[in-house]
């Protein structure tokens, strides 16, 4: 089982879900599935990460489910655990008035992630966002450029381990 | 719902009939031809330093002649680095930030983050009524200014200068009372974690009473201005379609996706902060372009009205913050007399929150749709991460999809009824 820093570290305080989409999920995807918890009432489903287009697909797809809407894609450093980075899709269930977490971590050492721009075209501008901030790149992206910072801009300025401040500054004595 | 009855231009101006069959300026526009396939196609920059793109818009045009084929936003001129800074600053410091994301909606930004705050804390049903009551209060007066500044820059930009004056008028008044109670115009701070900073001062409730009967008078007044006026019509009039499905695909939210057709507002369908206990109604058109956008705001801002009278009408006593000293420190004359007291201002003073390990996603309507903080903590008194869902960022994607086939005349209305705020698009 793939360790997962902040699903790890939320166990602690969390209950196991009992959210509709865990059993449907279980029962299509199966060990796709890693881990699943419920904090604050709000539940967070860990995936594998080759597998999270085609669970976000089924999410959205499924008639008892229904989370049509993406309100978006951010992403979590953990520097210092394994893996490195979390990407997170915060899915909505407009009909059903419901949201839902689903997460991929993401290896230092392997940064990619398959696009969720073919189910959600709003997933475009998060993913750019993401690629600038942390490095992370989405595979399959159709316009994955830096979107915030300049184009040769060096660095992620988001990861933990990029420091705060940092640049000189003009005209101190 | 459809557009007021009476409202085509030619019910309302005999023999202005340039424009009258529905639909007719939009099927001159659509099936346009791809730019690889049009010679001599012409690429300008919108922007940035374009009067009407709100702050620091690049929008690159391919044009062929007049007729924008392709609109590519380019941002990131105010990025500030706010989601960065938030990491560095305590829970109760980093209030101060949110108030600079969206400027023309700060204390619907404290709010936002107070509310992922306290999800995060486990103290959300625990704050008093009252401070849950001026929260909304607060948030649709600010809901009210925003709309206001939408309406008087938009106006504004398509060559109604007057509007632009009536509105600041009443967005002045709105602000004084803002600076009354918190001192701050637009930096506010005043929506603190677990409550309100303070109770408003002796007589502020009966200057927003005040305020709030002028209120539908002078939204009459502005809809006498532009509602009916075939100027106005003819610029906004079936200009930026956006149909219901690509508006749910490319994730807008707020006015925008509520002027096409659906009433999806999260005051009403996941109530936050006691929303529940209000009657108001969600204004909703099917057109989805300019002119429905504008309709559904100068609809909201009444709805705002409504709700501000009965809240002022239902406001309860009692504190404005919760009453645990973990959270908020003791008021300051106990500290003269109570060790406890002191022990609890110097841990909360020095060490801040400590709020469990964990993860929350809270979201509030702002003016502009769906606003979002991704609050992770992990057991620190600092923010792990604290991530904007941002609506005008998403809107943005939107733009080209609104702009293609239009004139380029036609983009300063679009991008004005999408309200984009360009420091909470960058952050």
């Amino acid at each position: 089982m793939v360790t997962d820093a902040g699903v790890e570290a939320a166990t602690e305080t969390a209950v196991v879900a009992d959210h509709p989409a865990v059993a449907r999920l279980r029962e299509r995807f199966g060990d796709q599935i890693i881990a699943m918890v419920t904090f604050r009432g709000e539940t967070t489903i860990l995936v594998e990460r080759e597998s999270v287009v085609e669970v976000c697909a089924f999410l959205r797809q499924d008639p008892e489910l229904r989370f049509n809407f993406l309100s978006a894609v951010q992403c979590c450093d953990w520097l210092g655990h394994e893996p490195r980075f979390e990407v997170v899709y915060h899915l909505l269930s407009m009909e059903r008035r419901d949201r839902l977490r689903i997460k991929v971590g993401v290896p230092e050492t392997d940064l990619t992630v398959p696009t969720m721009t073919t189910v959600w075209s709003t997933a475009n501008w998060f993913e750019r966002e993401i690629f600038d901030m942390f490095g992370i790149t989405f595979v399959g992206h159709p316009d994955l450029r830096r979107i915030l910072m300049p184009d040769d801009w060096e660095g992620h300025p988001l990861r933990r381990d990029e420091p705060i401040g940092g640049e000189e500054v003009a005209f101190t004595s | 719902m459809s557009y007021p009855e009476g409202l085509t231009i030619a019910e309302d101006v005999p023999g202005a009939a340039r424009a009258t069959e529905p639909g007719r300026r939009h099927q001159e526009l659509v099936e346009i031809e791809r730019p690889a396939e049009i010679e001599g196609l012409m690429t300008i920059n919108m922007g940035p330093q374009h009067p009407s793109t709100h702050g620091v818009l690049r929008v690159v045009l391919d044009l062929d002649g007049e007729r924008v084929i392709d609109a590519r936003p380019d941002i990131g001129y105010l990025h500030t680095g706010i989601e960065k800074t938030i990491e560095d600053k305590r829970y109760e410091a980093a209030i101060t930030c949110t108030d600079r994301m969206d400027y023309l909606n700060p204390l619907g930004n404290n709010l936002v983050y107070c509310l992922a705050v306290e999800k995060i804390l486990g103290i959300t049903n625990e704050i008093p009524k009252r401070a849950q009551y001026l929260r909304i209060l607060l948030a649709e007066l600010q809901r009210i200014s925003s709309h206001l500044v939408f309406l008087g820059t938009s106006a504004m930009e398509i060559g109604s200068m007057s509007v632009f004056l009536y509105c600041f008028r009443e967005r002045e008044k709105i602000l004084d009372l803002f600076e009354w109670a918190s001192g701050a115009r637009m930096m506010t701070s005043y929506i603190r974690i677990g409550g309100i900073e303070q109770q408003p001062p002796d007589g502020w409730f009966d200057g927003v009473r005040s305020l709030m009967a002028e209120m539908p008078k002078r939204i009459d007044e502005y809809e006498g201005l532009l509602t009916h006026n075939p100027i106005w019509k003819e610029r906004l009039r079936h200009v930026g379609r956006v149909s219901l499905e690509d508006a749910i695909d490319i994730g807008l939210t707020g006015p925008p996706l509520r002027a096409c057709g659906l009433a999806w507002d999260l005051r009403k369908t996941m109530p936050y902060s006691s929303y529940e206990e209000f009657e108001f109604d969600v204004p909703t058109f099917t057109e989805g372009d300019c002119y429905a956008r504008y309709l559904v705001r100068i609809r909201e801002m009444r709805e705002s009205v409504k709700i501000v009278n009965q809240v002022l009408d239902r406001m309860p006593g009692g504190p404005v913050l919760i009453n645990d000293r973990k959270i908020v420190p003791p008021p300051k004359e106990e500290l003269a007399s109570s060790m406890e007291a002191v022990i609890h201002h110097f841990k909360l003073v020095t060490e801040g929150l400590h709020p469990p390990v964990g993860e929350v996603y809270q979201a509030v309507e702002s003016p502009r749709g769906e606003l979002g903080i991704y609050l992770v903590s992990d057991g620190s008194n600092k923010p792990h991460r604290c991530s904007v869902r941002a609506p005008s960022f998403v809107a943005l994607q939107g733009l080209n999809m609104a702009a293609k086939g239009h004139l380029v005349a036609d983009m300063i209305a679009i991008i004005g009824s999408f309200d984009t705020v360009l420091g909470e698009v960058d952050r």
